[in-house]
Formats: C-alpha cells, structure tokens, sequence
C-alpha cells in the first residue's frame, strides 16, 4: 500500500495508565530520538495523547493525517515505522488491527467497529489532544463554553439550560444535575462549594481516570462553570490516590488554566473568581458516597451519616455543596456550547446523552467505549466489545459495580438507561461492565463482590456491619458443598433486610449481586447445594483434578510442577494425584503438554485410576 | 524524636500549613516519604494539624492506603478487581504467595519483598495484572509468576554486585 505524498506528519502515542503498563513511554521517546536522528524533527510531530479507550490493543500508535491505527507496538518497531510508514511511505501492514471476531485487517482507525459504532461525547477529545497541553484543548473549543456561560448567561439561564437537556448524574444514582445545581444556587448559607467526584472505586472500572488523564480541562471547564452557576468561588476535586497519572494531569491542568486566566482570581476579567483544589483519596470505597466523601476531604474517617439533610443543604463543612461525577462535568461545556435542545435529541426519554463503560472481563475488546442510552446491552457486548473471548460462550454481564447485578443472556435486549437496568436488578453504576463467560461461577463471584462491599463497609451501620458477613457465612458454605436448599432463602431474607434498613448506598446495594444472581441462574446455586457440583468448574471444594491413565505420558512434567508435592510417579509411570494432599491449585492442568492433555477436572464424579503409579498402558 | 526526623517532618508539613485540609494529606506526604507511618510521625502530624494522636491513628486505620509498618525492597501489589478475578487473580496470588514464601499483607523477614492486594489498578484490560514497585504486568499466567520473581531477582544480583 503506498501512501500519500504528504510533508506533515503527526504520530501520536497513547499515555493513558493501560499503555503506559505496557511501555508506550518509551515507544514516545524512542519515537522523538529517531526522528531527531533521522532529520525529520521538522515535519513530523510526536505527541503524547491520554487513553484511546482500546486498551486491549495497546500500546497504540496512530499516524496523521492518514488515520493508521497501529496496535500492541513495541519499541523494537519505532524505527520500522519511521523509516518505512514516514521515509519510503508504505504502511507497516504487521501492526494493524486484526478483529478478532471477522479475522479481518483494518488499517483506518475510522473504520474499526469498536469505534465506529460508539458515539463519543464525554471521550470526545480523548486520544486526539495532549492533554498537557491547554492550547491542545483550547483548539477544539475548549473553554467557550465557560466565555459563553460568563459573559452571556444569567446564573438561572445556565441552570435552566442544564435541567431542560435532562443531564442526570453520571456517578450512578441519576439525580438530575439541574435540579441539584438549582437547591445549591437558592441555598443561602456561604460560602458554597462544587466538589467533583473522582473516587472512582469500583473494581473494573477506570471511566473517571480516563476521562482526568485524556482530558482534564473539560472536567475543570465543566466545574468553573457548576462555580458560577451555583455562585461560589471554591472547587475540590476528590481524586483517588491510586491514579497518579490523572493527578499530575490535572495538576498540571489547573496550573496552565490559571496561567491563561481560566481559573483563579477574575476569569477572563469577569470579576468571577474560581479555584480549585485536588484531594487525593486514600482508598476507602465508600467514600464514593457523597457524605462520606466530604468527611474524607475535611480528613476525618470517611463514615457517610444519615440524610437528610442533603449535601446541597448541608454538605463540605456543614455548607451548601454540589458534588457531580467526572463524567457529568465534563457534559457540561458541551451542553452549554450546543445547547439543551441538542442534548435531549441524544438518548432515551427519561436517560438522556451517552453513557460511557470500561468493558472488560472475558470479552474479545476490552477498553473504554461511549454508546447513546437506549443501545441495548447485546450492542456494546457483540457489536462494539466483539462477543466473548476465544469461542467460548456468553453467560453473564455485571453492570453497575460490586453494588449492580448479573444479568443473563435473555436481559442482552434491555435497553441502557437508569430505570430498565434497575427494574432488572441491576443498575447502571458509574460504569463498570464486566462480561462472564461459561467459565465463571456466578455463586463465586457473587461471593466475590459481596466479600468486597464487605471488606469496604465502614462499620458504622448493624445491617451492613452484621448482616454482610453473615451472608458470606452462608455462601462459604455454598461453596464448600455444605449448604442446602434453606440457605438460599435464608440469603434472599438476609439480601432483603439488609436493602431495607442499610444507613447509605454502600449498604443498601450490596446484596445485590447475591439477589440478581440467585434471580437468574438458580439452577447454578442449586447444583451446588443439592447436587454439591460446580458447573463452571470453579469452587475448589467441589472440583477434583485426575491424570487420565491412557493419556498420560509418564514425563514427570507435572510431578515436579505440583507445588505440594501431591503428584507420585516415575518414568513411564502413570502418574497419580493424592486427593487428600491436592490444594487444586490447576497447575499440573497448565503445565501438562497439550499433546498430552492428560489431566482432567471434573465435578461431582470421580475418574477410576490407580491408587498407586503403574507402568504406561498396564489395562 | 530524633532531631532529624524532626528536620524532615517540618521539610514535609510546611508547605501544607494554613490550608483548610491537612491531616489526610500529611499523612500521605510521610508514607511517600517512608513508605510507611512512624508512630513518631503520627505524633508530630497530629501536633500540626492540631488533633490528638489518637484521632491521627484513627484516620491511618480508617484508610486502605495507610501502613503502619514498612514495606519490603520490591513491593508487590496483585490487583483482584472484578476484571483481574475473572481472568484467574486468585489462582496468580496463590502462585505469588507460593513464590515468596509469605501472604498477602506480609513482608519477608529480610525486607526484600512485601506482598499486598488492591482492589483495582485500573488497567483492566490487562487483567490479571500486578506492579511489582511502580512497573506494572499485566496478562499474566501463573506459569509467568516463576519467571517474572527469578527474573526480578536476577536483576537485584546485578546491580548489588
């Protein structure tokens, strides 16, 4: 393929935290120290650019003006790039996208289905700015909407304008933005304060920190003007320590805002004086919940309290408070520069816009995608993340974090927005959605989560502190092969109690995954109980590993792997596991060579073998 | 306390005073600093931000963030997010536990590693991963584990001899 004569060249390198996992700071370096060596530092630019979203092909590298996609580059392929894709002008064809699903090749980023079949508004900019570059930002229009918002608009205007596009909260619950921005505005009590939620803690979801690593001014664009609006000079930003990253961005963000008078002391000479401050978490989940939060960011345990009043009354320090998601922030300059009209065009009747999903799990395209609400679960899953991995076959998708719940197949056709995904019992969370395959044992995982919000309650209230822990009793007994057909129901009663009476959202929410799951594959929790099987092969107490006599080989490859010494044998000997000594730990089933496949584990059966080794192909 | 921790307390604490907000980012500053939190720091961060020890120790204790012991050489942090742990976390931190002879939230007695879980590292696509100190892997299986800790020790040989 040859490409065009073209003098101008921009190669940009993801630096979001899952290609930087995989080394793509020094594909930039490399990339710079090339072009320097080679003489082209005139004509071709390299720039750092935050997450693409398709992380499982990172890291990624994509040439302008073409639009080449390259993907999982590595930085033995920087000088191959320069020379062949910039000097001799013909593609590095061995880099493109090969789709998994079509065993396809796709060279164009437009043309990937993973993207061309997103819309993108909240990661509008993400992977094509710099985001430690303001000018980047202020090239795509960035801050008009704050101008606009400032020197045009009435604070009721701006609020009006939020509320008619029906913007509703993107951290999970949905309030209406408008609605709180207006009980924050007609609050008397001063000073007042704009608090942005960014103590993203959901296991599997990374949508707030990509958002604050690719395109932290629109976050900052979006406060300044909830600081106008609601009349207040003081922002926080409660970020979670664990994302360094997107801290240095927004740190740097904030400084360069302030240099071009974006921030601070009256905003492009308005008289309006806006600044704000970053918190970092210390890594308490539940201080994901607005009043635990404003505790932590006032440095005392971050433990939520009884509402009302809410923290638009009585928020940070006892004041007036408007605390909104990254990701409702960062609709916001959108909404003010395109107008309500046009935001309501987008999505459902009662969910309006997009809502953004860091898919993962045993799903062929992980990463971060962006679809309308009212796209239905079967078209991010199959259409946008590529079905499930490797052939094998779909059981479950989680939504809504370890507080949603598991939804089966017959629930791929639910539209995406608040309600249907909370009338099936789930919901739709920050946006965490993980796909299960065949392989994973949804009593397991519903244990997994449940062992989560556990671990992450705070203490305070006694059905979360006591009634949690005894549903996991119950559920380690499941798993052990103990538990009868009463202990389902007894965890359905516990479930209900607990989401009746729990004091805040951490509570209230986190049986959840035990409800959905015992709602929808029943069959799965009664084959551990009645049958003490685990379908999905997962629960050690009731798996068992063998080595199938007629398959194996007698190479000692597995006896010297097993870690617990449980495996006897000898040259061309069968080898035997001892089933009292095995800790099941699936190494032997790894290590066994596939020409072999010798080891079997199974569930509820038992192999006929010999007790002690014998010779290979004794009958 | 020793005058030298006195000195690099006051390096830590001054830029924060007079912000609203000092505890939790005090006490971050000293774990960066350490790596963990001496109980003489916490002494010193409650003198500062104007609370009682003891009001110091229950916010360290609150927050998963916070040790009050130190950590090793090498610390090995296993993410078992939603992500990791359907892609097999649990099966990896059994194979790191085995590898380094300790469990998670211990240190080996010669301060060489220290192991923890985390909740999620947020590269999950990736999953299962693991940093090992600020390096991150990511796709891993636990035949990668035995390889991944000789390797690291390989490395520490080099650059000790």
């Amino acid at each position: 393929m040859e490409a065009k004569l073209n003098g101008e060249y921009t190669i940009l390198v993801c630096q979001g935290t899952g290609c930087v996992s995989s080394k793509s700071d020094r594909i930039t370096q490399a990339l710079e120290n090339h072009i320097k060596q080679s003489g082209l530092s005139k004509n071709v630019h390299v720039k750092l650019t935050g997450c693409h979203g398709f992380c499982q092909q990172g890291p990624i590298v994509i040439v302008e003006p073409e639009g080449i996609f390259y993907t999982q580059v590595k930085e033995e392929d920087v000088a191959e790039i320069v020379q062949s894709h910039i000097v001799d002008r013909k593609y590095v064809e061995r880099l493109f996208y090969h789709n998994p699903v079509t065993d396809e090749v796709i060279p164009l980023y437009k043309d990937i289905p993973f993207y061309s079949r997103q819309h993108r508004l909240i990661l509008r900019n993400c992977g094509h700015i710099n985001p430690e570059q303001i000018d980047d930002y202020l090239a795509t229009g960035g801050y008009a909407a704050l101008k606009k918002a400032i020197s045009e608009m009435e604070h009721t205007q701006i609020i009006e304008e939020i509320n008619r596009s029906g913007l509703r909260g993107r951290g999970g619950a949905g309030f209406p933005t408008g609605k709180k921005w207006d009980e924050a505005h007609k609050a008397k009590e001063q000073p007042k304060y704009v608090v942005c939620n960014a103590d993203e803690g959901d296991p599997g979801a990374f949508m707030d920190r990509s958002v604050l690593e690719a395109d932290p001014h629109s976050v900052i664009e979006g406060m300044a003007i909830a600081g106008y609006a609601i009349g207040t000079s003081e922002g926080y930003i409660y970020v979670r320590a664990e994302y360094p990253l997107a801290v240095k961005r927004l740190r740097i963000a904030i400084a360069q805002a302030k240099e071009r008078k974006l921030l601070g002391k009256n905003i492009m000479g308005s008289g309006f004086n806006f600044d704000i401050e970053i918190m970092q978490g210390a890594g308490a989940f539940v201080c994901g919940e607005g009043s635990a939060l404003m505790y932590s960011i006032e440095g005392k345990r971050g433990m939520p309290r009884v509402r009302p009043p809410r923290s638009v009354a009585a928020g940070l320090w006892g004041k007036p408070t408007s605390l909104n998601n990254v990701k409702t922030y960062a609709s916001v300059p959108l909404i003010i520069n395109r107008g309500a009209d046009w935001y309501r065009s987008i999505g459902t009747e009662g969910s309006k816009g997009t809502a953004v999903f860091a898919l993962t799990g045993k799903i062929a395209n992980s990463g971060l995608i962006e679809v309308p609400m009212g796209a239905t679960l079967r078209e991010v899953v199959f259409d946008i993340g590529g079905g499930v991995q490797e052939g094998k076959k779909f059981k479950a998708v989680q939504t809504g974090g370890p507080s949603g719940g598991c939804l089966p197949e017959s629930a791929l056709d639910l539209t995406i927005d608040f309600e249907s995904l909370t009338k099936a019992g789930s919901m739709m969370g920050s946006g965490g959605m993980v796909v299960m395959d065949t392989d994973t044992c949804m009593v397991d995982l519903a244990r997994f989560f449940l062992n989560f919000c556990c671990n992450e309650s705070c203490g305070k209230c006694v059905p979360c502190r006591e009634g949690l822990p005894l549903m996991i009793d119950i559920m380690h007994k499941i798993t052990r092969g103990e538990g009868d057909l009463h202990d389902i129901d007894h965890l359905l009663d516990l479930g209900e109690t607990v989401t009746k009476s729990a004091l805040c959202g951490l509570g209230t929410t986190a049986p959840n995954p035990v409800l959905s799951s015992i709602r929808y594959f029943r069959d799965e929790w009664e084959a551990h109980v009645i049958d003490k099987k685990c379908p999905a092969l997962v629960c050690k107490a009731l798996i068992n590993f063998y080595v199938l006599p007629d398959k194996c080989a007698g190479c000692g490859i597995c006896l010297r792997a097993c870690p617990v010494e449980a495996i006897s044998g000898g040259k061309r000997l069968v080898h035997v596991i001892d089933q009292e000594k095995c800790i099941k730990c699936a190494t032997c089933l790894e290590k066994c060579p596939e020409r072999f496949s010798a080891i079997a584990k199974v569930t509820g059966e038992q192999i006929a073998v010999p007790k002690e080794p014998v010779p290979i192909g004794t009958p | 306390m020793s005058t030298d921790l006195r000195k690099q307390m006051r390096e830590l604490l001054d830029p924060l005073q007079g912000h609203k907000v000092i505890l939790i980012p005090a006490l971050q500053a000293v774990q960066e600093k350490f790596g963990y939190l001496p109980e003489a720091a916490m002494e010193e961060i409650g003198r500062v931000a104007g609370v009682s020890p003891n009001v110091v120790y229950g916010v360290a204790s609150f927050y998963a963030q916070f040790r009050t012991t130190p950590v090793g050489k090498k610390h090995v942090t296993v993410c078992q997010g939603t992500a990791c742990h359907v892609r097999g976390a649990a099966r990896i931190l059994e194979a790191i536990e085995r590898a380094l002879d300790i469990k998670a939230g211990e240190t080996t007695p010669d301060l060489g590693y220290s192991l923890e879980t985390v909740a999620c590292i947020g590269a999950c696509a990736l999953a299962p991963t693991l940093r090992v100190n600020e390096d991150t892997h990511g796709k891993l299986t636990t035949n990668d584990i035995e390889k991944l800790f000789s390797k690291i020790a390989r490395q520490e040989e080099t650059s000790d001899s």
